[in-house]
């Protein structure tokens, strides 16, 4: 595949994966920055309950230091799974990346659940600021987790079913993928902090 | 089934159905073409799904110039209803009409011919100029383009369907909440641009990856020409600022979908935190456009000069000041909002300090011409004006910059006159140098000089009469977005200002004759070096226009203004065989195909129509998928059509 | 020869078109730059220091434009020094001179933008006359809870002594300007902002809504008649003796959607509907008395 003179590629096959890399880093900066805005809002109506219910009387701390914890272990196996993606090793890179997708699909069922324990009490996202702000923005959460949770599977699957060896491409992807499980994990411990310990209080 | 789409959105007034059946026949027109000449294949191969980067350049191009006159008759529409709705008159438009056209206008205008425009020669020139046979994500690149035109579509489509939103481009709730505004119109600006902006935003990652990796061999940064540097701090700007945008606009559509409460006037909301969000985006946005013109002149100017641009670390760092500076800003546009004294003081300050970094720009523009040998073509034409016009724009924003200022001008017509005087001057403008400067490099054959002098003293005099009125009238104490007024007394200056963008029109007419009579005599014209201007740099050491690969050697510099340095030394730029094989990226149908579901999911959420909204959404997902999934992206373009292709192009050198 | 003609004939259209707009100037009002109020005085200072503090750089570009288009020209023998790049003075000269410039300017921010902050109360030994104003769709609503009347589209204060309004909206989002008196401050459902002004003439001055607020928009202008006590005074016998009287429930019916309204005068039955209307917003209307 290497022609004998490596200065006519537009791109290296070296060079494809410093630059997909490079580019998904700055799309997290930028979701980041979405995060950012969404917690914004939450700043300012965080205390706007329109005399409804505010934080101290709808979250339950422990429900969400497990979430929590589900999510740091998935930051953590998905740190294995890329690792041994580097190093080849197919089958380990796999199993660690599954794990990753049922943490993952773990804490979705919490969040649902969460989700669905406030709007069968009556506190839907149409009730005040401060609810249209906690769905918001744990809500794009949510949705980025879903995302997560499929981009795994979508990503896992040409490894499965491929060679022995992973390849470039697989290996870019899996690391992409693995970034983005460690970013959500940051994510998260923001929302954890600002928006269910502070709000407890 | 429908859900709310149904016989009465296709109802309008008789001005409305004018437009929609000149733009369906104007549609039908171009298929019927298409298909005399039997080009659809051609259309899809070459085009649709090219991820070349000047082929996109070049859609981009149509794209904005179909945008532009779209604009222009909103701009003409308006100037229209304002000059005759006085006292008893109210005008030739309906109240909401106007305000649709004003909306449509500002929208069109600044998303779609300024965002449109600037990457149409970003596209074109940033990886020519680097060395580069194309940018990061050539596939990423392509989708872009076809989000930027699904969204143009939306405006387009809302004519005909529907109607637009009628709440000012800056759409504030509560007025673009759903108590105020239940209907369509809004949620068709919102997808318009939230379709776009993701464009954007993608092009801005992968022009800043392109940059930062794949520039050739010894260009580092401080060699960059100046244009690529002016377009690297841009896309910073867009990464930055973008997703608050997204951020603000998915806010504003859960508030109209889903009955959330951010931003409404009760139940806690707050509408003051939309204003913030926007313009937190919106003040960097207008840098964005901004920026890239000033690298355009940045080129023109010492090429037309025959010297070197003056104080080139003195423009870059300007360059990285006025960036920085741009986010801190975003309160000056909502000083009347009562933020308090110290809040706007502050804000107002660092307003003002835009205006050192910016000014030492235009005495090193002008300090390039001194003791230079200046040639006015249109393109230094271009830049008088842009001098004239922006330094005068800009000294009324240092004054607004001032709060007690601005509590008197906020929102009048003296806003208005600024911001057009900037933006013309300073972006359209700026395009307008550009795109007279690279015309040759991208199609093979230089502009008719003069009827592009025309069509400048059209624009320079259309714009003072169309605008400087504006700046007295807002003294007057006329405010924006009125469609009717009762002091008869100010109806002089409106008809000035009509006459103003009548002659604009005619300016633009003079374009379009100038590129059909340079089509026409484009054998005369043709440029057979690759360097018309005797220019700085490197594209201009390729043919006009490039091969599809842009360098069959990828060059190796020694100092800025790379190619005047190759021809100053003697040196040729490396040409003859040996060739190599090329690795180039094969062209994707998933980019259309993403742009126009993108389209249908909008579609689906502004009429209710839940289904087809939610197979769009899986119609993307699978897309993206295929495209994940296909098995050879890339392709080899081997020694022997290289050197074909390298042949015939320099055979007559 | 013939591009001489040209710029001498460019120059000469430039000064009649200075010269038609000095006339139209001299004989129309400019509101903002002939202030009849102690705010809009200064806010008209302002601009006249802004401006001067900004010729300063302004008029050399634009000199040095002329003087170096014209000398540099292509077909005009001058110096040609294709590699001249630098020169440290000229770069100290064009970052030092602006900043200074914008030191002072900011210097300048600071002060005004404290002075004239919307929120102070105006120095002066006379009681402030209390205005509030409610922006409607498509009107304005001026309650005067002193004196017990109300009004729509018509603002009549005194002269020489401070007005204090406290604004807000039952619409979406409007901006209270009186050009002449002083600078706009916004109107918003929800939120109650202040502003006070001091007319030092009598006379009769535009008002105006200068944020779009839907379909009559155009129409949200309003009388401002500043004159005397008496003329005070007159005003609100005549109000007091209206067949129209102000309440909750002639409130609810004004907040319907109406273009280019009447002026109409009201008493005043309920002085507190003026925080009746904010808490609209910021009361759960379960809960609201």
């Amino acid at each position: 595949m290497e022609a004998s003179n490596p200065e006519q590629y537009p791109d290296t096959h070296h060079d494809t994966y410093s630059k997909t890399l490079f580019g998904f880093w700055l799309y997290l900066m930028t979701d980041f920055i979405l995060f950012g805005s969404l917690f914004a809002i939450w700043a300012v109506l965080r205390n706007n309950t329109f005399g409804g219910p505010g934080s101290q009387d709808l979250f339950s701390l422990s429900w969400n230091l497990f979430q929590t914890f589900l999510l740091m272990f998935a930051s953590f196996t998905g740190g294995v799974g890329g690792a041994y993606a580097h190093r080849n090793e197919k089958n380990r890179c796999l199993s660690w990346f599954l794990i990753t997708a049922a943490l993952g699909i773990g804490f979705l069922i919490m969040q649902t659940m969460e989700f669905a324990r406030l709007i069968e009490a009556g506190h839907t996202w149409k009730g005040s600021g401060f609810l249209s702000a906690f769905f918001t923005l744990v809500g794009t959460f949510w949705a980025h987790i879903i995302f997560a949770v499929l981009f795994t599977f979508i990503i896992i699957w040409p490894v499965w079913r491929g060679d022995r060896d992973i390849g470039l491409r697989n290996l870019t992807r899996l690391t992409c993928l693995r970034q983005f499980w460690q970013f959500l994990f940051v994510v998260w411990i923001f929302i954890f902090t600002i928006v269910y310990l502070l709000g407890a209080k | 089934m429908l859900g709310r789409l149904n016989l009465d959105a296709l109802k309008h007034d008789w001005i409305e159905y004018l437009a929609g059946a000149s733009m369906f026949f104007g549609l039908i027109a171009i298929i019927a073409l298409v298909t005399y000449y039997k080009r659809w294949k051609w259309l899809w191969k070459e085009w649709f799904t090219s991820v070349d980067h000047k082929k996109i350049g070049v859609m981009y191009l149509v794209v904005s110039f179909v945008m532009l006159v779209k604009g222009l008759i909103d701009a003409v529409m308006m100037r229209f209803q304002q000059a005759f709705a006085f006292g008893d008159s109210m005008g030739y438009l309906g109240a909401e009409h106007f305000q649709q056209i004003f909306t449509a206008h500002g929208v069109t205008m600044i998303f779609f011919v300024g965002m449109g425009v600037i990457f149409a020669i970003i596209n074109y020139v940033v990886p020519l100029q680097i060395g580069a046979r194309d940018v990061a994500f050539p596939f990423l690149n392509n989708l872009s383009f076809w989000l930027f035109a699904m969204g143009g579509m939306m405006i387009l489509v809302s004519l005909v369907i529907g109607v637009y939103g009628g709440t000012g481009w800056s759409a504030y709730p509560p007025l673009a909440g759903i108590e105020y505004n239940p209907g369509v119109g809004v949620d068709y600006w919102v997808w318009s641009i939230q379709i776009s902006g993701i464009g954007t935003m993608l092009s801005g990652i992968n022009f800043l990856v392109t940059i930062l990796k794949m520039r050739c061999k010894g260009m580092s940064l401080m060699k960059m020409p100046i244009f690529t540097w002016a377009t690297f701090i841009t896309m910073i700007l867009i990464i930055f600022a973008f997703p608050i945008l997204t951020g603000a606009l998915s806010m504003l559509t859960t508030d109209r979908l889903l009955d959330t409460k951010i931003f409404t006037a009760g139940f806690g909301g707050n509408p003051m935190m939309y204003i913030n969000l926007f313009w937190a985006w919106g003040h960097p946005e207008v840098y964005i456009l901004i920026l890239p013109a000033f690298g355009m002149f940045s080129e023109v100017v010492p090429v037309f000069s025959r010297k070197r641009l003056f104080g080139y670390a003195s423009m870059v760092w300007a360059l990285v000041a006025i960036a920085f500076f741009s986010f801190i800003v975003w309160l000056h546009h909502f000083f009347t909002m009562g933020a308090g004294a110290n809040v706007n003081s502050f804000f107002g300050i660092m307003t003002m300090i835009i205006a050192i970094p910016t000014g030492v720009k235009v005495f090193n523009w002008l300090f390039t011409m001194f003791r230079g040998r200046v040639k006015f073509s249109t393109p230094m034409l271009w830049f008088i004006g842009f001098i004239v016009t922006f330094v005068s724009g800009g000294m009324t924003g240092v004054l607004m910059s001032l709060p007690g200022v601005d509590f008197q001008v906020h929102n009048s017509l003296f806003l208005i006159a600024h911001f057009h005087s900037v933006i013309i001057g300073g972006v359209v403008f700026g395009f307008f140098a550009g795109f007279t400067y690279w015309f040759p490099k991208i199609f093979g054959y230089t502009l008719i000089e003069k009827w592009g002098k025309w069509a400048f003293w059209c624009w320079l005099i259309g714009y003072c009469l169309a605008f400087l009125p504006l700046y007295l009238l807002g003294f007057m104490g006329v405010t924006r977005r009125l469609n009717h007024f009762d002091v008869t007394e100010w109806q002089p200056l409106f008809m000035v200002a009509l006459l103003g963008a009548l002659v604009i029109t005619a300016g633009v007419g003079f374009q379009c004759l100038q590129i059909y009579t340079s089509i026409k005599r484009r054998k005369e014209n043709r440029d057979e070096t690759g360097d018309p201007w005797d220019g700085r740099t490197l594209e201009w050491s390729t043919t006009s226009p490039p091969p599809f690969y842009n360098y069959a050697h990828t060059p190796e510099v020694h100092a800025k203004d790379a190619f005047w340095d190759f021809k100053q030394k003697g040196m040729p730029i490396k040409m003859g065989p040996p060739y190599y094989p090329i690795h180039m990226p094969k062209n994707s149908p998933y980019g259309f195909l993403i742009g126009v579901l993108s389209f249908t999911m909008a579609f689906g959420l502004i009429w209710w129509i839940w289904w087809l909204a939610a197979l769009s959404v899986v119609g993307i997902v699978v897309c993206i998928i295929a495209h994940l999934f296909v098995k050879e992206p890339d392709y080899f373009v081997t020694e022997e059509e290289v050197a074909k292709i390298e042949g015939e192009a320099h055979g007559s050198v | 020869m013939k591009t001489i003609f040209k710029v001498v004939l460019g120059i000469l259209i430039c000064l009649a078109a200075v010269a038609i707009t000095a006339f139209y100037i001299s004989t129309h009002n400019i509101d903002v730059l002939n202030p009849k109020g102690i705010i809009s005085a200064k806010e008209r200072d302002l601009i006249a220091t802004a401006s001067e503090l900004m010729l300063i750089i302004v008029v050399p570009v634009f000199a040095l434009l002329w003087y170096i288009s014209w000398k540099y020209r292509e077909g005009n023998e001058a110096e040609h020094e294709p590699d001249w790049e630098h020169n440290y003075i000229a770069e100290y000269c064009w970052w030092g001179v602006p900043l200074v410039i914008v030191a002072i300017l900011a210097v300048v921010c600071w002060k005004s933008t404290h002075e004239l902050n919307p929120f102070n109360p105006l120095q002066s030994d006379k009681k402030p006359f209390k205005v509030q104003a409610v922006a409607l769709r498509w009107k304005w609503l001026f309650i005067y809870p002193e004196e017990g009347v109300a009004t729509i589209n018509l603002l009549q204060i005194p002269i020489d002594r401070p007005v204090s309004f406290e604004i807000t909206a039952d619409a979406p989002m409007n901006s209270f300007w009186i050009p002449q008196l002083a600078g706009q401050i916004y109107a918003m459902p929800s939120m109650r902002t202040e502003l006070y002004i001091q007319a030092n003439e009598a006379g009769t001055y535009r008002g105006l809504s200068s944020h779009i607020s839907g379909k009559g928009f155009a129409g949200m202008y309003f009388t401002v008649q500043a004159g005397t006590e008496q003329e005070l005074k007159d005003f609100v016998a005549k109000a007091k003796e209206s067949n129209r009287s102000l309440n909750r429930a002639v409130y609810d019916q004004l907040v319907e959607p109406s273009e280019y309204d009447p002026i109409e005068l009201y008493q005043l039955q309920d002085p507190s509907l003026f925080m009746q209307v904010l808490d609209k917003y910021l009361v759960p209307q379960s809960q609201a008395s």
